[in-house]
């Protein structure tokens, strides 16, 4: 039996750009390389918190473990199964045990259902209950769990704040009563006061039913709040990965470093943000050998621009992909 | 001391629309001084960008109206002056970074002839005189190897270096006064912090005094030296930043900094503002805040609460302050 819940290992996710115009021009396909072998595992009834700048990959890996595209190779377990070998019958189980809920509620939702047909679907997909009645009692439940009531059942999404509407994605996540729920930036859209609310279910529905939660973000000080663990990517691949501690008070990897540098504290007293590195972000179409970071970074060396730093067991859960530490 | 260059006083903007009557300002008084940063903070909708704009007087009338109020620049009343003043003194005097650079800036033509038409129509440059004046503007916000980007379309920059050129683009006429909403709200943490670092540089350097709108108390608390807090369109506290995070005072603003997950420590649960932001076409009387308000009071749907100076430059509009 596999201690991990989830476990993804060399997960590669290649989009081949044959038809932009300086791939026409050069007459030769260019590959931009969104996701580029990483591996992570997820413990049962864990957050790990996944965060990186936009374009680094994230919506990419959470949709591969959904299987919503399929990867260019590696593999992802789920418990022992090796989930791509399943055929699509039995995806239909995985989707019972792995649901998305995604950042933007309002096109996740169907705005001519109301949310009670929303809440319903699953339901029916999945056999979990029969006639009107059954349903209608799964869905009022539903609704109390994320904190709505029956009076918003027969209403029809934009009557919803955008809130409420995370609310009822959460809800029509729950309804199949799955063990692993993927969040990508569930609550990036949301002013501040709201997000904290929504924080707070996401952890009362984990307290309450075990979930197990890949929670995607690239707010860091969410990913503090959120995560037992937490892996950082940079431009397609995981460059460091650690306790929620270890991550925030001793990181080793520079970008995580510039990161944390960068975030500017709610506290005047703390030092001001700035960034450590050089240039802008790294380009994932066709990148050149060695550390994606060459060129930006500190403390690079030779050997960073032929060689890809491949990630170190440093002890206590804590790995580590740079030449330099 | 204080030298005022922006009084805001009693400000009130509303729009007609088909569904009713919104009030997107109201009461609305502060000031910034000369070489001041002033941080406009308040969750979406609350007013900051119509506060911003009737300064600008780019609010759309109709459906807007400017009901109340006066708004002083350097003493003369910006409500009161033609269009083509009006032109004037935003060519020259006044400049606004926004949000979405995409908005502000024409696809059509190159980045480069844009700031350079602007030149010659505010300040009357040869053609030669306005691109020289470019490329150095180019080099001053940080943009690589201006001469060549001189030419290249808004599409062509990433979204950091477009809000670059938005700055140079503001920063063109040399003006005295920056308004900058919420500039750095769609961009990563880490082009964010090279922004703020360029915005700070520029109005140290050049002596401007700067209105910066954010909803992230994280981005005010590092740039501002006071700080607005905004709710559902009226100006809830004022104060210095150090005072601000502090000793807030209102429940609105002590509800803001609780909600925000700490970067230091783990807490498991947040404490945040219970209820939602009230619909802006039927808010509720008296203070705006009491149906999420912890210390509603029977006055507190009744009256709404003025904006009283509490301490020296510690303002706030609650009951609980008379
Ligand atoms: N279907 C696709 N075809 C081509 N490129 C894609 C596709 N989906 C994503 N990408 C690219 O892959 C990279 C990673 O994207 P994404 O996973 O959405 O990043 P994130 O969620 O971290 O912002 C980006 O450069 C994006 O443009
Ligand atoms: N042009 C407009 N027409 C109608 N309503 C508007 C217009 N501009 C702003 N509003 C309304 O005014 C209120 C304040 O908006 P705004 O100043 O943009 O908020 P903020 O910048 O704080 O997010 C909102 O309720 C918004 O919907
Ligand atoms: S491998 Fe080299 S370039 Fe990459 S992060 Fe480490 S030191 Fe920097
Ligand atoms: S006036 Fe009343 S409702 Fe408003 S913030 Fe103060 S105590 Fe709360
Ligand atoms: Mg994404
Ligand atoms: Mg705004």
């Amino acid at each position: 039996m596999s201690d991990y819940f989830l476990e993804v290992k060399n997960l590669t996710k290649h989009f081949p750009l044959n038809n932009d115009l300086i791939s026409r021009l050069g007459g030769k396909t260019r590959t931009l390389k969104a996701v580029d072998d990483i591996s992570f595992f997820i413990k049962p009834g864990e957050t790990l918190g996944l965060v990186g700048e936009s374009g680094c990959g994230k919506s990419t890996t959470a949709r591969l473990i959904t299987r919503l595209i399929e990867p260019s190779s590696g593999s992802i377990y789920l418990k022992d199964d090796d989930l791509l070998s399943f055929l699509p019958e039995r995806m239909l189980d995985v989707r019972k045990t792995v649901q998305l809920v995604f950042q933007d509620p309002y096109s996740s939702l169907n705005p001519r259902k109301t949310i009670m047909q929303i809440l319903s679907r699953p339901l029916e997909v999945h056999n979990l209950a029969k006639g009107w009645t059954a349903k209608r009692r799964h869905v009022l439940h539903l609704l109390r769990l994320v904190g709505l009531g029956v009076e918003h059942a027969d209403r029809y999404p934009h009557e919803f704040s955008g809130g409420q509407r995370q609310r009822i994605a959460i809800a029509r996540a729950l309804a199949v009563s799955p063990q692993l729920i993927i969040g990508d930036e569930p609550v990036s859209a949301l002013d501040v006061s709201i997000q904290a609310q929504i924080l707070n279910l996401f952890r009362e529905l984990q307290e309450e039913f075990n979930l197990t939660y890949l929670f995607i973000a690239h707010d860091l000080s969410v990913i503090r709040h959120i995560s037992d663990r937490v892996a950082v990517m940079y431009v397609g691949k995981i460059v460091e990965t650690g306790t929620v501690d270890t991550i925030f008070e001793n990181p080793k990897h520079p970008y995580t470093h510039a990161l944390l540098m960068a975030v500017p504290h709610a506290d005047p007293l703390k030092p001001p943000p700035r960034l450590t590195l050089q240039g802008e972000l790294a380009t994932p179409v066709d990148p050149p050998p060695g550390c994606r970071l060459y060129g930006r970074c500190p403390i690079a060396t030779d050997v960073c621009g032929e060689v890809s730093p491949e990630l170190v067991d440093r002890g206590g859960e804590h790995y580590v992909a740079c030449h330099n530490i | 001391m204080a030298d005022p260059v922006l009084q805001i006083e009693d400000l009130g903007v509303r729009f007609h629309l088909k569904r009713g009557r919104l009030t997107a300002v109201e009461r609305v008084s502060l000031t910034v001084n000369r070489s001041e940063t002033f941080g406009l903070v308040g969750e979406s909708g609350s007013g900051k960008t119509v506060t911003a704009r009737a300064v600008m007087r780019l609010v759309p009338i109709p459906p807007g109206e400017i009901f109340q109020g006066r708004i002083l620049f350097d003493g003369e009343n910006v409500l009161d002056k033609s269009e083509a003043e009006m032109r004037e003194l935003r060519g020259r005097k006044i400049a606004m970074v926004f949000q979405e650079p995409m908005s502000a800036l024409n696809p059509v033509f190159t980045v480069g002839s844009q700031i350079s038409d602007a030149l010659r129509t505010n300040l009357g440059m040869s053609k030669k005189e306005a691109k020289e004046r470019v490329i150095e503007l180019l080099n001053l916000v940080g943009i690589p190897s201006p001469e060549s980007r001189y030419g290249n379309y808004v599409h062509e920059f990433s979204g950091g270096m477009r809000q670059r050129v938005m700055l140079a683009m503001a920063l063109s006429c040399n003006p005295s006064f920056l308004i900058a909403d919420e500039p750095t709200t769609a961009l990563d943490v880490t082009i964010q912090a090279t922004i703020l670092e360029l915005i700070e540089s520029m109005t140290e350097r050049f002596h401007m005094s700067l209105i910066f709108i954010t909803h992230n108390l994280g981005v005010v608390a590092h740039t501002c030296d006071t700080i607005g807090v905004m709710y559902a369109s009226h100006l809830v506290e004022l104060g210095t930043k150090n005072e601000i995070f502090a000793n807030p005072l209102h429940p609105y603003t002590q509800g803001l900094l609780n909600s925000i997950p700490r970067l230091d420590t783990q807490a498991k649960f947040l404490t945040p503002i219970k209820g939602l932001v009230c619909n802006m076409l039927e808010p509720p009387q008296g203070c705006k805040f009491n149906p999420r308000c912890e210390h509603a009071m029977d006055i507190c749907s009744q009256e709404v609460p003025p904006l009283k100076e509490v301490a020296a430059g510690h303002f706030v509009a609650c009951h609980l302050h008379p």
